[in-house]
C-alpha cells in the first residue's frame, strides 16, 4: 500500500472528480483490501465481489471522507460492512473438517529453524480454523484481532450492539483456540514455555 | 468456580478487553494450571492472529480488472440516470412553457373578445 501521504494527495484528487486518481487509489490499495475480504469472507468468489462493492461504495462516498481517519482504515470499514451485507444474502455456509492433530506450536519463528516452521504449520491450521469458523463469529474475530479495529467501529459496521460485538469476539476465539489447539492444554509443557502474565 | 465458568472471560482477558476483578476469579486462576494454560493458547492464538495483518493474499488477475469495470459500469449507468433524468427535465420545461404559452393565448384571446364585445355594445 502507498504511503498514507501518498494516499492522502489521491484521495484530495479524487475528491474533485479526478477518475485516474481514484483508479490509482484503487491499485495501490486492492491487494489489502481483497485479502481483508477473502479473510471475511473465507473464499475468493465472494471476496471478489466483496472488493468490487466496496470501491463502489467509497467512490460513491468519497466526499464524506473527512480525513480523520486514514484511507485504508475507512476503506477497511467499508469492506466489512460489505462483507456483512453480502454474507447475509449468501444462504450456504462453508464447514470444512479440521485437521486432527492435537499437538502445540510455538509461533516464535525467531528461535530456530524448527520453531519458524512450526510457526508455519500453526499459520496454516490458523487459516483453515478461520475460514471454518461461522461467517458472524470470523467477521468480529478479523476485525478486531488481525485489524485491531475498535469495538465501536466493528459493532456500527456489522450492524450490531458493541456488547455483541464483544461477545462474539470471545466466542470466536474460544472456538479458534479449540480449533488451532485441539484437546485440552498440556498445562506443565504449556508453562514451561512461557511463563503467565499477571491476570 | 470451575474452569468453564471463566472460559469466556479468559479469551477476553487474554486479548486485554477485560481484566479479573472478581477476587474469586482471579485466585483461581493464580492457583490453576489448566486455566493459566489456556491463557498461554489465547496469547499464541493472538499472536499468530496479529502476524496475518502484514500477509498480503495474492488477489487473483481478474480481481482489478473487475473492479475498475464495475467502477466505470456504475459511472456509465449514472452518466446515462443523469443523462435521462436531464431529458425528462428538457421534456417537463418544454411542456410547461407549451402549456404556459396555450393558457396566455388563452387569455389574450379571452381579453380581446371582452374588449370586441364592449366595443360593440358602446
Amino acid at each position: 500500500m502507498t504511503e498514507p501521504t501518498a494516499q492522502a494527495e489521491l484521495v484530495a484528487r479524487s475528491r474533485e472528480g479526478d477518475q485516474a486518481a481514484f483508479e490509482e487509489l484503487v491499485r495501490a490499495t486492492y491487494a489489502d483490501t481483497y485479502t481483508l475480504a477473502r479473510r471475511l469472507t473465507g473464499n475468493e468468489e465472494d471476496a471478489s465481489d466483496v472488493v468490487q462493492e466496496s470501491y463502489l461504495r467509497a467512490y460513491r462516498g468519497l466526499h464524506r471522507f473527512r480525513g480523520d481517519a486514514q484511507f485504508s482504515t475507512w476503506l477497511y470499514r467499508i469492506t466489512a460492512n460489505c462483507a456483512a451485507s453480502h454474507m447475509g444474502k449468501r444462504s450456504r455456509r462453508r464447514t470444512e473438517a479440521l485437521p486432527d492433530d492435537d499437538a502445540v506450536i510455538d509461533v516464535n519463528p525467531e528461535r530456530d529453524p524448527a520453531a519458524s516452521a512450526e510457526a508455519s504449520v500453526l499459520r496454516d491450521r490458523l487459516e483453515t480454523a478461520l475460514e471454518g469458523l461461522p461467517d458472524k463469529l470470523r467477521a468480529v474475530v478479523v476485525l478486531r484481532d488481525v485489524y485491531d479495529l475498535p469495538h465501536e467501529a466493528i459493532a456500527a459496521e456489522l450492524g450490531i450492539s458493541e456488547s455483541a460485538a464483544k461477545v462474539r469476539l470471545h466466542r470466536a476465539r474460544r472456538q479458534l483456540r479449540d480449533r488451532v489447539f485441539p484437546g485440552r492444554p498440556d498445562a506443565i509443557s504449556l508453562l514451561d514455555e512461557e511463563a503467565p502474565r499477571a491476570v | 468456580m470451575q474452569c468453564d465458568q471463566l472460559a469466556d472471560q479468559l479469551a477476553a482477558v487474554a486479548g486485554g478487553d477485560a481484566t479479573l476483578d472478581d477476587p474469586e476469579a482471579r485466585l483461581h486462576v493464580e492457583r490453576c494450571l489448566r486455566c493459566q494454560a489456556d491463557l498461554v493458547q489465547y496469547r499464541k492464538l493472538l499472536r499468530a492472529l496479529h502476524t496475518l495483518r502484514t500477509e498480503v493474499l495474492e488477489p487473483h488477475p481478474g480481481v482489478l480488472p473487475g473492479i475498475l469495470a464495475h467502477l466505470e459500469a456504475a459511472g456509465e449507468r449514472h452518466a446515462l440516470r443523469s443523462m435521462l433524468t436531464g431529458r425528462r427535465l428538457a421534456y417537463a420545461g418544454g411542456i410547461a412553457a407549451a402549456t404556459a404559452a396555450g393558457a396566455a393565448g388563452m387569455l389574450l384571446y379571452a381579453s380581446r373578445g371582452k374588449r370586441g364585445s364592449g366595443a360593440i355594445a358602446s
